[in-house]
């Protein structure tokens, strides 16, 4: 029991602290700065950009991983894996190692084209897919999963061609999991820091993201950064009452 | 040209040869890893097969999963969860190129023939298990198949909604004038709504004729059991007899030197009007460990004491024993 305490004390302290230290009068004031303004509006959008990209790439991957057999698919998926347990700005180093203006893609994308991903939106979006995929992935590859592959068959059988089967058959099944999984990835984008400030640094209105924000924020303006963090706060668990039913235990829903 | 006509393998599963007019209803029996499931899955395509198998004349191997005119009812259905019931039977037409308003009214008039009109709003999860099957039996022959597959439609039904739907599904059978394959572990499947038996064990063909035929001269122990008769081996020849002409006594009778064993009650439980024995074999003759039915009165078997663990000695006059060649061993 004391254990348990604890760990909950220890989750719901922290959260509670920042709740209680923020200036609530001042709040409103914080909230109306251009500064927080564009912050957030370019948060919410490289995240949704991120997902909608993690969805695109993300959702032919899983479909390969959970319903077609192929040599060395464990090792794809450990890889897949990987963005998941690495340490955020190791992944902005890698992403500046390959994307970066003298890296192994940059540099003859830089030479071509003269565009280059760090200090862009574009390298905002890139550092969230590259932080976001794994979660896409897993969380479709795992709806798939849950699908028996006999209806499929039974569609097959119906004069289904594959496609077909896909549209009317597997994705309305697996769709709650692909919200899921969308939800996920745009949840970590959004909070996404040591990556994208790795590769992109932190310019206002191009790079600068709500976690970045605060982070800088913290060092001159300690109320300022309190009020920001409360603005997350508010948006987690906004994510959070949307996947309560897959979550927090179904309220008359079947499992 | 027309029906079916059948000479496939599926390595390490069943091989088959068998052919079927249209209009049979061909009940295929068999243990469990006999190959039942892998020759339903060979002919709809969902497991790769050699040889051929010629529905109406053109090969079913060579065909696409899809383009196969093949109706399959799997034995849970596996109706499409998040259509309704006239969705579920409404998706083969869709599939196939009909327009959505046409598919559901030929769905709806399926549903009707099969007496669940009423019930076609409804998602999968709202139907009981017999409601469910007769949805997946529409769905299979709304496209109008050729060869029709049911995979033990019978089984994960409580007794009395097999009963109905058994009745039901002989009439839609005998209407139907594509060949059926009707994959089943019940006799009474097999011997009511089918003309044709197949027997397979350790996946080959043992057995293949009518239902009376079958159930007269069985070519395996377990089809014997299955219609409820004994067969003992004998040479090149099965020996079969019923198990209301099995006398049971407790000491060694007297007579015919031929057909008496002495065993083992291992089992007595009421059937119809009778208690119905199964007696393990023993002693020193080749039928030693074998497992046979016998009936006795309930009188009988009390004043016997034929409970489970009685030493007993059974007997079978000459004249009650049919004598046929068997099937050369698997």
């Amino acid at each position: 029991m004391v254990p348990a305490t604890v760990a909950v004390l220890m989750l719901l302290v922290p959260l509670g602290a920042l709740v209680i230290g923020t200036d609530l009068t001042d709040l409103w004031r914080q909230l109306g700065t251009d500064l927080l303004r564009e912050a957030l509006w370019l948060s919410v959008l490289t995240s949704t950009l991120a997902m909608l990209l993690c969805l695109l790439l993300g959702l032919p991957l899983a479909w390969l991983l959970a319903r077609v057999s192929f040599r060395g698919r464990g090792i794809v998926r450990a890889l897949v894996t990987v963005p998941l347990v690495l340490p955020p700005v190791v992944a902005g180093i890698a992403l500046r190692e390959a994307f970066g203006r003298t890296g192994l893609l940059g540099a003859p994308l830089l030479e071509q084209t003269g565009f280059s991903f760090p200090y862009t939106t574009y390298g905002v979006v890139l550092a969230h897919t590259f932080v976001s995929l794994p979660f896409v992935v897993i969380a479709i590859e795992g709806a798939l999963r849950s699908v028996d592959t006999r209806v499929e068959q039974a569609a097959a059988t119906l004069g289904a061609s594959r496609w077909l089967t896909f549209r009317r058959v597997t994705a309305p099944l697996v769709l709650p999991g692909i919200a899921a999984g969308m939800v996920l990835g745009w949840a970590r984008s959004l909070g996404e820091f040591g990556a994208t400030i790795t590769f992109n640094g932190n310019y206002p209105g191009t790079t600068q993201t709500m976690p970045t924000l605060i982070y800088v924020t913290r060092q001159s303006d300690r109320p300022a950064a309190l009020a920001l963090s409360l603005v997350m706060l508010a948006f987690s668990i906004g994510i959070l009452l949307l996947l309560r039913e897959r979550w927090l235990g179904p309220v008359g829903a079947s499992a | 040209m027309s029906g079916l006509d059948v000479d496939l393998a599926v390595p390490d599963r069943v091989t088959a040869a068998f052919t079927a007019d249209p209009g049979d209803v061909v009940a295929v029996i068999g243990p469990n890893g006999a190959g039942k499931s892998s020759l339903l899955s060979a002919l709809s395509g969902l497991v790769p097969a050699q040889g051929t198998a010629l529905l109406d004349g053109t090969d079913l191997l060579t065909q696409r999963v899809r383009d196969r005119r093949v109706g399959l009812v799997f034995q849970d259905q596996m109706l499409f969860p998040h259509l309704s019931a006239l969705d579920n039977v409404a998706f083969g037409p869709r599939a196939r190129g009909t327009g959505r308003g046409t598919a559901r009214e030929t769905a709806r008039g399926w549903l009707d023939r099969l007496g669940i009109a009423d019930l076609a709003a409804r998602r999968p999860r709202q139907l009981s298990g017999g409601q469910a099957q007769r949805v997946a039996i529409a769905r299979a022959l709304v496209t109008d198949p050729a060869l029709l597959l049911l995979d033990e439609p019978m089984s994960g039904l409580d007794v009395r909604v097999a009963t109905a739907l058994r009745l039901e599904l002989a009439g839609h059978l005998a209407a139907y004038d594509g060949v059926t394959v009707l994959v089943t572990h019940d006799p009474i499947d097999a011997l009511t709504v089918a003309n044709r038996v197949l027997v397979l064990d350790g996946g080959r063909v043992l057995q293949y004729g009518s239902p009376a035929e079958v159930a007269h001269t069985p070519a395996t122990g377990h089809v014997a059991r299955l219609v409820g008769l004994n067969v003992l081996r004998a040479g090149d020849h099965w020996r079969a007899f019923d198990p209301h002409a099995v006398t049971v006594d407790l000491a060694a009778p007297s007579g015919s030197a031929r057909n008496r064993w002495p065993g083992q009650v291992m089992s007595a439980t009421p059937y119809g009007g009778v208690v119905r024995l199964v007696v393990r074999l023993a002693g020193d003759g080749p039928e030693t460990g074998e497992d046979v039915l016998a009936d006795v009165t309930p009188a009988a078997a009390a004043e016997l004491g034929l409970t489970p663990g009685r030493p007993v000695w059974l007997s079978v006059k000459e004249t009650s024993v049919r004598s046929y060649p068997a099937p050369a061993p698997a």
